[in-house]
C-alpha cells in the first residue's frame, strides 16, 4: 500500500512541540540573559562598529604616552599642556618639521618613517599647539570626564530616586519638587552659568565644567529610578515575597535592584557620548580648561579664528572634529543597540 | 480638564519661586564687587568708592534680605528712587556688553525669535516626515537609512556641525556667510530715513519696506543657521516619531481599521498618525521654547546676533549677572511651555485627564 510512514517518531513529535533547543555550554556559563545581550550586541553590525570604536579609543587612550611621547617624564595622567613649536601665529601644514623643542620621539617613529625628526602628524593651529598631541591626549581627557560626569550624575540621581521612592510621603513630595525646579532650566545654559560662577573660584580645568554638567544632570536619573523602583515595587513576584515574609533587605537585593536599577545603570552609561559633548561644548566656549590643555573642544575652539579660512587650515577643525565625533558615536552605537535589545524585554513584549 | 489646568496652575508659582531662589544661590557665589553690577554700571576703582557701593546697595547684607531685594528692588539712600529688582523689571547691568541687561534682550531678542520662527517650520515638518516614512516602511533600507542618519546627528554636536558647513558653503566661495545681514544691508537698517522697524524681524521688515534685495540677503544669512539646528533636530524628532508611530500601528484599532477595509493610506492618516503625532506636539512645545531661549552654539558660530550669542559671549567673559538673567529668562519661558505643553497633551490626549 502507497501509505506514508510518519516522518517522525511519537517521542521526537513530542520534542519539537516542547520546542526543547540546545543550549550551549557558554549559554549556561553566563545565564540566559546576559547570553542573550551579549549575543544580541555581537550579531549587530551597528553594535559591533560602536564596540569596536569604544575598544579603540581606551586602546588610543592607554597607549597615549607610546603614540605621543610626553615633554617631560612625569606628568599627572593627563599633560598639562599640549606642546607648542614657538609661538607664530600662521598655523603649519600636517607634515610639517617641528622645530623648535619637539618632544622626544616615539620609539615607532624611525621605524615606521625612517625620519630622525618629529613632524606635526596633524599640523598645528594658530599659537602652534600640535594637533595631533591634543587630538591622542584628548582622548584620556573625553574618557576621564565622560565617566566621572556619568558616574556622578547617576550616583545623585540614584540617592534621590531610591530615597523617594522608598519612603515616599512629603519626603517623595519635597524631591521631587525640587527635581521639577532644577528640570525647569535649560540645562545647556544653566550649566553654562554654573561653570563661568565657579571658574574664578576653583580655577580654570576640567571641575567647573564637570561640576555644571552634574548639578542640572542628575534630575533625570533620580526620575527614571523612581519610577522603576515604584513600578517593581507593585509587581505580583515582590507583593508575593512580602507576603511570605521575605525581609525587607532580600527583596530590594533579588529583585528591585536587578529589576530596576542595573538596567538603568547599562543605559546610563551609554549616555559617556552625550556628556563628553557638553563638556566639549562648554570647553568650546573658553569656560573650562585652560588654554593649551589637551581636550577636543577648546582644540575646535581654535578653528573660530580662522572661519574665513577655514578651508585652508582645514586641519584645525577636521583632526578634533573626527575623534570627537567617532568618539560618541561608539557610545551612541553601543547605547541604541543595547536599548534595542533590553527594552522589549524589559516591557514584556517578544523579541 | 479644568480641573487638571488649575492643578497645573497652582504649581507654578511654587516651580517659579524656586528657580529665583535656584537663581540667586548661584549668584551668592559671587563676591560682592561682581554683584555690584546688579545696580551699578562700572566697577569702581579704589576701594574707597567699593566701600561706598557696597553699602549704598546693602551687598554685605544677609542673604535672605539680598534676595528679596533682588527681587522687588532696593530703595537707594542717596537718590530716593528704588533700584533694582527683577520683578521691576531691572536685571541689573552688563558689563561685558555694556549695556543694561534689558536693553540687550530686548535689542537681541528679535533676532532668536525670526532664528526661531525659521527653524521650527522644517524641524517639525520635515522630522516628523521622515519618522513617519520610516516607520512605514519598518525595517526596509529607509528604515535603516534613517536610523543610522539619527545615530550620526545625535553624535555631531551642533557647533561642529556649524562649523563644517561654514566650512564648506562658505570660506570656499562665500555663499552663505555668517551674521544675520550683509554689512551694507545693515548701514540701511540703522537708518532711520530709509527703514522703518515695525515687526524688528528683519525678513518682514523688509518686505514691508520694500527692500527685496535685504530680504533676499537676510534669508541667505539664515540658511546655515537654520540648517543647523534643523539637522541636529531632526534626529530626535525622527527618532520619536518612528517609536511613537510604530507603537500606534500595533494597536488594535489599527487592525480593526485595516480588516475594514480601509486603504493603507487611510489607515496611516485617518486613523495611525493623528494618535502619533500627539507625543510630537509636546515635543515641538518643548522645542519652541528651547529655540526662544536661544540656540547658545549656533549663534556663536554664525555670529548671529541673538540671546544665544550673548549668553555664550558673556559667559566667556565670566559676566556673571548677564548669563544669569538670560537663564532665568529662559527658565522663565520653559516653564511657560511645559505648562502649555501639558494642558495641550490633555486636551488631546482624553486618557491623561481621565485617567
Amino acid at each position: 500500500m502507497s501509505q506514508t510512514t510518519p516522518r517522525t517518531t511519537s517521542a521526537e513529535f513530542l520534542a519539537e512541540d516542547l520546542s526543547v533547543r540546545k543550549i550551549s555550554r557558554m549559554e549556561k556559563a553566563l545565564g540566559p540573559e546576559v547570553y542573550r545581550i551579549l549575543r544580541g550586541i555581537f550579531t549587530n553590525p551597528l553594535s559591533i562598529v560602536g564596540l569596536s570604536l569604544i575598544v579603540l579609543f581606551f586602546v588610543i587612550a592607554g597607549l597615549a604616552p607610546v603614540l605621543a611621547p610626553p615633554p617631560t617624564p612625569n606628568y599627572p595622567f593627563i599633560i598639562k599642556q599640549i606642546p607648542r613649536d614657538g609661538f607664530g601665529p600662521t598655523p603649519k601644514l600636517p607634515g610639517s618639521v617641528w622645530v623648535s623643542r619637539p618632544p622626544p620621539l616615539p620609539f615607532w617613529y624611525k621605524a615606521l618613517t625612517g625620519k630622525d625628526s618629529w613632524v606635526h602628524i596633524m599640523g598645528t593651529s594658530g599659537g602652534q599647539w600640535d594637533i595631533y598631541y591634543g587630538v591622542i591626549w584628548g582622548v584620556r581627557t573625553a574618557l576621564l570626564v565622560g565617566i566621572l560626569i556619568e558616574a556622578l550624575t547617576l550616583l545623585i540621581g540614584m540617592i534621590v530616586g531610591s530615597l523617594a521612592a522608598f519612603y515616599g510621603g512629603w519626603l517623595d513630595e519635597i524631591l521631587m519638587r525640587t527635581t521639577d525646579i532644577f528640570l525647569a532650566f535649560p540645562s545647556l545654559l544653566a550649566a553654562l552659568t554654573l561653570s563661568a560662577i565657579l571658574t574664578p573660584i576653583l580655577g580654570k580645568g576640567i571641575w567647573p565644567p564637570i561640576i555644571a554638567l552634574v548639578t542640572f544632570g542628575w534630575m533625570t536619573y533620580a526620575r527614571i529610578i523612581r519610577g522603576d523602583i515604584l513600578s517593581v515595587r507593585e509587581r505580583d513576584y515582590v507583593m508575593a515575597a512580602r507576603v511570605i515574609g521575605v525581609k525587607d533587605r532580600r527583596i530590594i537585593m533579588s529583585h528591585v535592584i536587578p529589576n530596576a536599577i542595573y538596567p538603568t545603570i547599562i543605559l546610563a552609561s551609554l549616555n559617556i557620548g552625550a556628556d563628553v559633548i557638553a563638556f566639549a561644548a562648554l570647553s568650546f566656549l573658553g569656560i573650562g580648561t585652560e588654554v593649551g590643555y589637551p581636550d577636543w573642544g577648546q582644540l575646535i575652539s581654535f578653528a573660530r579664528n580662522w572661519i574665513p579660512s577655514l578651508s585652508t587650515y582645514w586641519w584645525i577643525l577636521i583632526f578634533p572634529a573626527v575623534a570627537l565625533v567617532l568618539f560618541v558615536m561608539g557610545w551612541n552605537l553601543m547605547g541604541d543597540a543595547l536599548r534595542d535589545i533590553m527594552d522589549p524585554r524589559m516591557r514584556g513584549r517578544g523579541a | 480638564m479644568t480641573n487638571y489646568i488649575i492643578r497645573r496652575l497652582l504649581i507654578i508659582p511654587f516651580i517659579l519661586f524656586g528657580v529665583t531662589v535656584l537663581i540667586f544661590g548661584m549668584l551668592s557665589f559671587l563676591s560682592p564687587q561682581e554683584r555690584s553690577a546688579l545696580y551699578v554700571r562700572d566697577i569702581p576703582h579704589n576701594d574707597a568708592a567699593m566701600e561706598g557701593i557696597i553699602r549704598r546697595y546693602g551687598l554685605d547684607d544677609p542673604i535672605p534680605v539680598q534676595y528679596w531685594r533682588w527681587l522687588v528692588g532696593k530703595k537707594d539712600s542717596v537718590s530716593g528712587t528704588v533700584v533694582g529688582g527683577i520683578l521691576r523689571g531691572d536685571f541689573g547691568y552688563s558689563r561685558s556688553q555694556s549695556q543694561p541687561v534689558v536693553d540687550l534682550i530686548r535689542r537681541r531678542f528679535p533676532a532668536t525669535v525670526e532664528l526661531a520662527l525659521y527653524s521650527i517650520i522644517p524641524i517639525i515638518g520635515i522630522g516628523v516626515w521622515l519618522g513617519i516614512k520610516a516607520a512605514v516602511n519598518h525595517n526596509k533600507l529607509i528604515d535603516q537609512v534613517a536610523r543610522v542618519f539619527a545615530i550620526l546627528a545625535h553624535s555631531l554636536p551642533s557647533f561642529i556641525l556649524g562649523l563644517l558647513l561654514l566650512m564648506l558653503l562658505y570660506a570656499r566661495n562665500g555663499w552663505f556667510p555668517p551674521g544675520r545681514v550683509s554689512d551694507w544691508a545693515n548701514a540701511v537698517i540703522l537708518n532711520p530715513l530709509l527703514w522703518r522697524n515695525y515687526t524688528y524681524l528683519i525678513t518682514v521688515d523688509s518686505l514691508l519696506n520694500g527692500r527685496v534685495d535685504i530680504f533676499l540677503d537676510s534669508m541667505r544669512h539664515l540658511f546655515l543657521p537654520v540648517i543647523t539646528l534643523s539637522l541636529i533636530s531632526w534626529a530626535t524628532y525622527l527618532r520619536v516619531t518612528r517609536s511613537s508611530m510604530l507603537e500606534t500601528l500595533r494597536q488594535e484599532y489599527v487592525t480593526t481599521a485595516r480588516a475594514k477595509g480601509l486603504k493603507e493610506k487611510d489607515v496611516v492618516s485617518g486613523h495611525a498618525r493623528p494618535n502619533a503625532l500627539i507625543p510630537v506636539a509636546t515635543l515641538g512645545g518643548l522645542t519652541v521654547a528651547a529655540l526662544l531661549g536661544g540656540a547658545v552654539f549656533t549663534e556663536t558660530i554664525f555670529d548671529f546676533p541673538g540671546i544665544g550669542q550673548a549668553a555664550g559671549a558673556s559667559a566667556a567673559q565670566l559676566d556673571v549677572i548677564t548669563v544669569l538673567s538670560l537663564t532665568l529668562l529662559s527658565g522663565l519661558i520653559l516653564v511657560v511651555a511645559n505648562l502649555v505643553v501639558d494642558v495641550l497633551y490633555a486636551y488631546l490626549d482624553p486618557r491623561v485627564r481621565l485617567g
